[in-house]
């Protein structure tokens, strides 16, 4: 048992932090929650991907640095930490790039890769559709063979920074004919090809947050297919496990967390600050007990995954856990902020840039995305604990 | 960064799993809860034969040279089986202070007696004030000549009524700071002026009520230096907390086991009902918080076992293990049905004990505090 960190992997943390801290010094961006997820620049990616933290995992002969599944826990965690704006490679280094070296062709993998690497290809995801969300399979985009092509139809839902993005990871179904989760098939294309519009989705917050991709008559090469025809379902459930797995599920508005702390230290209510207050520090301990925990079930998720496992249930559950410790935290600051809390950012006293309201309307989201809880709840309950399905 | 146990600690869990299985049935248990020893003396000779009381101490007093950490993998077992009797008492609560502050004289005097069974140690700690901080403390000792006289009250002293030796906590010293005039004694529970009452628990377990009138105690029994024992007593409510986990641990495992195998075997509307949905994603919320619990706890001892400074982490460990232990039975309850709120059925077992360790050594408020002055508010 050991509950450290290695002295590598401190000092690796180390060198994350001073670099984000200078990037704070210039006054580069400003920290804010789910930036992750919202938070798009190019420019930031691009000062990342020098430093060669995009790919950290991946094989060194497509670029990649060939290290531990920790030290990307512990990048993606100062990140979040920090709430950098990671959104430009955020999907396809945590879960695209390891499709592709696991299914993808050699070619794709020279091609593409790099590309990430180097912090210049922006890859959206493509899955939900409007009437495909928890039950993936009974997608109804079409790709069919035309030739040498494909030619693709349909339409893809909650695809995050679409309209930023130069390539998405599109599933689509191939085989009309075959049982729904046996006609499905992956492929990678590029967003500027003729057929395909983007328009946003406003969501709770106002927020241009996710987007709607619509495919018309859209003609990508056969190459675009990724690993093999038909399997795509099958291929996915990984790269699923990957997208529920990381911190971002625990620390999406770790913001919020730093900002109502220091706000109670510093805000005074009947001439005593209100950090003295019983209840309020009562309720903050409270988040500090489940943040712990949030922490200890996502290390143990990479855990899993350096061994070389899938953590399909490891994720699932960790994953349900900590949207509710985020919600949890999103509340917490809105009781504390009583009426203040309604004041949304830009508005006149709007206490911590209206950070908590953006974040209580935002959160609701979180137990939705990459999984409803209710889902993972049951792949917990059915594979995890042998549950029988009826 | 690994949440595994060693190869050792995992012979150590399932020797401690086997044993228990087979010597520690859950009729014995029930017998046990209503005699009035409140253990098994032919069952913890043969724990001592395995090296159980004495696992921690240095080989010189008689003991196996493990962690502190090891122990707790043993806790787990014993929690998991519902072991009644004074282990914890004898070896968190009297062994280990005496292997941290004793002298030299001390440990040899009292450890191997302790790794051979041959006796039992008690911490006469909390007073009616049942609060855990150094002002509460009022149970008196007064210097005579070589010797200390004490008088006063404790309250919910664990197996008070079959120990042979009682470490009290006194008051030495009334014009300090309350945690500046503290010391701890080594008292021979058969000495006269001790009157003890075992009090009627929920647990079922042997809390007494100690009153000590006009007790002598040599000088030289006093454990660590003369009014400093309270930063003494703080280590042992941080080891004794800990320590209270891992029982919980085992508590926890158990009932989700139980529980799933039940949701599994149990039909109505002509199916197990583990195949509702209902019913699978409370078994799910269940095994979350069994997991966390572990990794919570563990984090603790393992940090206490390395000598880590660990305030903040064993106060998360006991304010979240009383919160996760609450929400655990009241899904296993609801998961059993009726027959789970029968004294026939093991259950109940756990559920009494759950309670009655969510509040020892400190519960969820006591913890927060701690937590909040550690989050520097």
């Amino acid at each position: 048992m050991d509950f450290k960190f290695s002295e590598e992997q401190e000092k690796f943390r180390q060198d994350v932090r001073d670099f984000l801290e200078e990037e704070l010094r210039q006054g580069l961006w400003q920290p804010s929650c789910d930036a992750w997820i919202q938070g798009y620049s190019p420019e930031f990616t691009k000062r990342v991907a020098q430093r060669g933290w995009i790919g950290l995992t991946w094989p060194r002969e497509y670029g990649g640095q060939g290290r531990s599944h920790i030290d990307r826990l512990i990048l993606t965690e100062e990140m979040l930490r920090y709430g950098a704006p990671a959104a430009a490679h955020w999907f396809a280094d945590r879960q695209v790039g390891g499709s592709i070296i696991a299914f993808g062709s050699d070619e794709q993998k020279r091609e593409l890769l790099p590309k990430i690497i180097r912090g210049e290809a922006y890859v959206g995801l493509g899955m939900s559709e409007p009437e495909a969300g928890s039950d993936l399979a009974s997608l109804k985009t079409r790709a069919i063979e035309d030739g040498n092509d494909y030619i693709i139809d349909g339409q893809k839902m909650w695809t995050s920074c679409a309209h930023f993005m130069n390539y998405i990871y599109l599933v689509a179904r191939t085989d009309p004919e075959a049982p729904k989760h046996r006609g499905i098939s992956e492929f990678i294309i590029e967003t500027s090809l003729p057929g395909i519009t983007i328009s946003p989705t406003i969501d709770i917050t106002g927020s241009e947050a996710w987007a709607e991709v619509f495919f018309d008559n859209v003609r990508v090469p056969k190459r675009c297919l990724i690993g093999e025809k038909n399997r795509g379902f099958y291929q996915i459930i990984n790269q699923l496990d990957y997208e529920r797995a990381g911190l971002e599920r625990l620390m999406g508005n770790y913001p919020l967390f730093d900002a109502i702390i220091k706000f109670v230290k510093e805000t005074k209510r009947n001439g005593k600050p209100l950090s003295q207050d019983t209840l309020i520090r009562h309720k903050l301990a409270q988040l500090q007990i489940e943040f712990e925990v949030g922490h200890l079930l996502t290390y143990r998720v990479f855990m899993v995954i350096e061994e070389g496992r899938a953590p399909t249930v490891e994720a699932a559950m960790a994953k349900t856990y900590c949207t509710d410790f985020e919600q949890h935290l999103a509340n917490t600051a809105m009781e504390i902020l009583g009426l203040y809390g309604q004041l949304v950012a830009g508005s006149k006293l709007a206490p911590i840039l209206g950070m908590a309201p953006h974040s209580y309307l935002g959160s609701k989201g979180y137990s939705l995305q990459a999984g409803t809880s209710e889902i993972l709840r049951s792949i917990v309950a059915m594979r995890g604990l042998g549950l029988p399905r009826e | 960064m690994d949440f595994s146990l060693s190869e050792e600690q995992k012979i150590l869990k399932r020797m401690a799993g086997d044993f228990l299985t087979k010597k520690c049935p859950k009729t014995l248990v029930r017998e046990i809860e209503s005699s009035d020893k409140g253990y098994s003396p032919e069952l913890w000779q043969e724990m001592a034969g395995l090296g159980w009381m004495g696992l921690v101490f240095p080989e010189k007093y008689g003991g196996g040279n493990m962690s502190f950490l090891d122990l707790g993998v043993l806790l787990e077992e014993m929690g998991r089986a519902c072991l009644p009797g004074p282990f914890f008492s004898t070896v968190v609560l009297g062994a280990l202070p005496i292997l941290d502050f004793g002298n030299e004289e001390q440990k040899q005097e009292y450890l191997p007696k302790i790794a051979s069974g041959k006796a039992i140690f008690t911490l006469a700690l909390t007073e009616p004030g049942a609060e855990y901080n150094a002002a509460s403390i009022a149970v008196k000792a007064t210097a005579d000549n070589n010797d200390y006289i004490i008088n006063g009250t404790k309250l919910f002293v664990p197996d008070a009524h079959i120990a042979d030796y009682l470490l009290c906590v006194a008051r030495t010293n009334e014009q300090a700071k309350p945690e500046d005039g503290i010391s701890v004694f080594i008292i021979d529970a058969k000495s006269p002026n001790i009157r003890n009452t075992v009090l009627n628990t929920i647990a079922k377990d042997k809390l007494c009520e100690v009153i000590f009138d006009q007790v002598k105690v040599p000088e030289k029994n006093i454990l660590g230096q003369l009014n400093q024992g309270w930063s003494a007593v703080q280590r042992i409510i941080q080891r004794a907390a800990v320590a209270k986990c891992c029982e919980m641990v085992g508590y926890l495992q158990q009932v989700l086991e139980m529980t799933i195998d039940y949701a599994k075997e149990r039909r109505q509307f002509d199916r197990p009902i583990g195949s509702f949905q209902v019913i699978q994603h409370y078994c799910s919320n269940m095994a979350t918080d069994v997991d966390g619990s572990r990794f919570v706890t563990y984090q603790a001892a393992w940090m206490l076992s390395q000598g880590l400074p660990c305030t903040k982490e064993v106060a998360i460990a006991k304010a979240w293990m009383g919160q996760a232990y609450e929400r655990v039975i009241a899904l296993a309850h609801q998961i059993h049905g009726a027959i789970g709120v029968t004294m026939d059925h093991d259950l109940q077992l756990y559920t009494r004990r759950g309670v009655a360790a969510a509040v020892t050594f400190g519960g969820g408020d006591y913890y927060q505090e701690t937590i909040a002055q550690e989050m520097g508010l």
